[in-house]
């Protein structure tokens, strides 16, 4: 452990990251983020979860230093007298929850399909390229859209409300996978031709040990910087369903559905209950972007392009 | 080259019977026709003989038969809500999407070259670097969000621009069309600014990164050394070879523009198929949705199998690769 810590200390990475404004600044806003989000029971001054201690005579107070503000609610209310600060918080929570466990679905269906893919090659590979190149064509949100609406609509909006959560990290688990299994795919083909599979194939193990403990390692880099880019996008397509009404609902808001219930009263002035949210999530986002942006220059992978 | 074509079609052909099946399960599943057309008066004896006379106890196989035959004739049900033929209210609706795809594929068109071009040959200036920052901002800026400030700022704060509808239209043959008066043009401003703002970004960096690659390639440096001008490097011999791999992306972007267009006509109620699509899901109009599906289904498949089409055109090697199959 100390050893790698060590390592990890020497490396370039960590130098090139400690010279880098940008990425030092970057990562600390998603640290902070982060971890405001998920200590959200703890610092939140309410628990918007909670309905006894919601009042509706609460509703529509703008932020404490305007005019009409009310000191308990540092961000104002919104239209249902909840807190704009821990409403937001839980939210933030609920989104970055939704993005990397669908990232980490879509993790597990590429690397599987995509080494498999590019490790046995023939058949199995031009089906599950097809496949891919399908999916692809359809974009995820398109998909995620569909399929949601579809669920909605058989489900009844009663059930969908409590499974919303779990539906959103498969649709958007499920519906990204090619990214990383073409990526993967591409990364196992340079590797394959290598040396070192050959002597591991000339020891005589077996294919499984080759692939996960051989290759899959070598293909490390690529899958962690487009795992940021996509990471980013989960969360924007979350608060994009959630806008429409498809995503989380209003009991149980993410980011998304925040700014969509906002949305309506943004005419009649209203316009903190759609603006914080907007605001974190797009700093949300724009932070991780630019983190994958600078891990791209700096791990230089050769991505797979169409 | 016939081989790819073939091929092609193939890949398309699976595509819809894909999507036919998906239709099919929907209406199979989702919402009961008979109580739909009778309400809930009729008994459950004569219900059953209706069901029998409609033919919804037939096998499966039997059924989807006779749902793809009435596809293929453009039969798809009629809409519970609007009492109409669903494809009828589906292609009413039609224009006015296409004509908001138009409107942001010229934004995008008119502004990713230049920017991507200036930026690929002067790599150092602070004009690119701003555009590159600028352009990171925008790809983190969600579709709506984007369409809610464009509203708050253009409609509401300076009050130059409307916030919703298509404003004044004429009718050319079938085409319900905005583009034709002042009032319909001004209307599809700031849709088609919102929906631009996510591609535009996307593809300022595409045609920045592809170009940078084509400068550093062999006969671009033997046109320098042969000493031609620069115009004619840059613009005749480098930037026809960048716009062969933004052909490809770009098709594949039209797919995502049509999903985007949901969100779009949502926030600015743009009378479009995104719009009605949304309406129909809260209304559980089933017929709707399926001819919703297969008409966005077809216009992915179409332009996915155009582009291929021109790519393979274009780029001598895929021809090459598709006369040797």
């Amino acid at each position: 452990m100390i050893r790698y810590w060590q390592l990890f200390k020497e490396s370039a990475f960590l130098y090139r990251f400690r010279r880098d404004k940008v990425a030092i600044a970057s990562f600390s806003v998603l640290m902070l983020l982060v971890s405001l989000s998920f200590l959200a029971p703890l610092i939140a001054p309410f628990d918007p979860y909670d309905p006894a201690g919601i009042d509706i005579m609460d509703s529509d107070i703008p932020p404490s230093w305007q005019e009409e503000g009310d000191p308990r609610f540092s961000l104002g209310t919104d239209a249902q007298g909840r807190d704009m600060l821990s409403t937001m918080l839980y939210g933030t929570r609920i989104s970055i929850t939704i993005g990397l466990f669908a990232v980490l679905l879509q993790l597990f269906l590429g690397i599987a399909l995509g080494l498999a893919a590019g490790y046995f090659g023939g058949r199995i590979d031009s089906f599950l390229m097809r496949l891919a190149d399908i999916q692809l064509s359809f974009s995820t949100l398109m998909v995620a859209i569909v399929v949601l609406a579809i669920f909605q609509a058989s489900f009844g909006t009663e059930l969908y409300n409590d499974l919303a959560i779990f539906m959103l990290i498969l649709v958007i688990g499920i519906a990204e996978w090619p990214q990383y299994a073409r990526t993967v795919r591409a990364s196992v083909l340079a590797e394959k031709k290598k040396e070192y599979v050959d002597a591991v194939r000339v020891i005589g193990l077996g294919s499984g040990r080759i692939m996960f403990r051989h290759i899959l390692p070598n293909t490390l880099s690529p899958i962690l910087v487009i795992s940021t880019v996509q990471v980013a996008n989960a969360i924007m397509s979350e608060a994009a369903l959630s806008f429409l009404g498809l995503g989380m609902p209003v009991n149980k808001p993410s980011l998304g559905s925040l700014i969509n219930s906002g949305f309506e009263y943004i005419l009649s002035g209203s316009w903190w209950i759609t603006t914080f949210p907007a605001l974190v999530l797009i700093l949300l986002v724009l932070v991780i972007n630019l983190l994958g942006d600078w891990l791209r220059d700096v791990l230089n992978p050769k991505l797979y392009k169409d | 080259m016939i081989a790819f074509l073939v091929r092609r079609l193939g890949q398309a052909l699976v595509v819809m019977f894909i999507i036919s099946l998906i239709s099919f399960s929907i209406q199979d599943n989702l919402g009961d026709p008979l109580r739909e057309l009778v309400g809930q008066s009729v008994s459950e004896a004569e219900r059953q003989e209706l069901r029998d006379e409609m033919g919804l106890n037939d096998p499966f196989m039997v059924q989807y038969w006779r749902f793809l035959k009435k596809a293929v004739h453009g039969d798809l049900g009629n809409s519970y809500f609007f009492k109409r033929p669903a494809l009828e209210v589906i292609m009413e609706k039609f224009p006015a999407t296409m004509e908001l795809v138009f409107g942001a594929t010229l934004i995008i068109l008119l502004f990713s070259v230049p920017v991507g071009v200036y930026c690929a040959i002067n790599p150092r200036s602070w004009l690119t670097k701003l555009m590159m920052g600028l352009s990171i901002v925008g790809i983190s800026i969600p579709v709506f969000l984007t369409a809610i400030m464009l509203i708050y700022l253009f409609a509401i704060g300076l009050g130059w621009l409307p916030s919703y509808g298509r404003g004044e239209t004429t009718m050319v043959g079938f085409w319900e069309t905005g583009l034709l008066t002042r009032d319909g043009l001004v209307h599809l401003i700031l849709p088609s600014v919102a929906l631009s703002s996510i591609m535009l970004p996307l593809f300022i960096r595409l045609v920045r990164s592809e170009m940078m690659e084509v400068l550093e390639q062999e006969y671009i440096r033997f046109a320098w050394a042969k000493g031609l001008s620069r115009t004619r490097i840059w613009f005749l011999h480098a930037l026809k070879n960048t716009l062969l791999p933004v052909i490809t992306v770009g098709g594949v972007q039209i797919g995502t523009m049509i999903a985007y267009t949901i969100l779009t006509e949502t926030v600015f109620q743009w009378p479009g198929m995104g719009f009605l699509f949304l309406e129909a899901v809260n209304r559980v109009d089933t017929p709707l949705i399926i001819a919703y599906l297969i008409v966005v289904g077809l216009i992915f498949v179409i332009t996915n199998t155009i582009v291929d089409l021109i790519y393979g055109l274009v780029n001598p090697t895929v021809r090459l690769a598709g006369g040797q199959a």
